[in-house]
């Protein structure tokens, strides 16, 4: 997972991109085979263990998941953490602090 | 107990165990919305009802799409107290791409990327209290990108 949080005037705009397949289970591989669904579906964000943003997400998100957005209560050096788990149960985690834009 | 059934019982129950941190993390997917076919289902999933037409929300996305696997979607709701932005593709085999939920200061603005199987209508709808107000955009989809 890649992470970027920039404090500019108020507004700490925070980007993130994480690496995933995100497969609908309708596609199939070079041998005619279905490849089996594989996507992100819930996407938790906290700044300082305080829940900010959570996120449902089906199988339209595009590959490897890209998403900004924007925390107004966010002060330099805050930590902002990441959580997502797929429909196969699998999750990862990113941390970032808050820096000058 | 066939041998299928009994593997079944077992792997459901494991699922059951590891899901249960989640629960306490995050609300459960919402399965009947995400795999609905049709808009209307999808909405009703997700309790919407009586949507108002606002041009409080602000959708940028391009007007024609090359390549339907990657379209950039900028949603930004002017409405006060919004609390979700939930985001459909009224043609895509299946409608709802996801619900963002904001709190604790998370601005109800949000930059992603979709994928659009044809050309078709974005409709965004944003719950605030217990209203709901919607807004769309139409991108001509030149690739389908929903394989």
């Amino acid at each position: 997972m890649k992470m970027r949080a920039k404090l500019t005037g108020d507004t700490v705009e925070v980007k993130v991109i994480i690496s995933h397949p995100m497969e609908t289970g309708r596609k199939k591989d070079d041998f005619g085979q279905l490849i089996p669904a594989h996507f992100i579906q819930l996407v938790t964000v906290t700044l300082n263990d305080k829940p900010v943003l959570e996120m449902q997400w089906g199988t339209g998100i595009s590959k490897n998941p890209y998403l900004t957005f924007y925390l107004k209560s966010a002060k330099l050096g805050d930590k902002i953490t990441v959580n997502w788990v797929d429909n196969l149960g699998q999750s990862a985690s990113g941390e970032i602090a808050v820096v000058q834009g | 107990m066939q041998r299928r059934n009994f593997l079944g019982v077992i792997m459901a129950a494991s699922a059951t165990a590891l899901l249960l941190p989640l629960r306490a993390m995050a609300a459960v997917w919402n399965k009947a919305a995400f795999e609905a076919n049709k808009l209307n289902e999808a909405e009703k999933g997700l309790a919407i009802n009586g949507e108002i037409p606002s041009k409080d929300i602000e959708i940028v996305a391009p007007d024609r799409a090359e390549n339907g696997a990657i379209v950039q979607l900028e949603v930004n709701s002017r409405i006060p107290n919004t609390e979700a932005i939930a985001v459909f593709v009224e043609k895509n085999p299946t409608a709802l791409i996801g619900n963002f939920m904001f709190s604790n200061g998370a601005l109800p603005q949000i930059v992603t990327r979709i994928k659009m199987a044809e050309t078709s209508d974005i409709k965004i709808i944003v719950k605030a209290g217990s209203q709901y107000f919607t807004a769309s955009k139409n991108v001509v989809v030149l690739e389908n990108g929903c394989g």
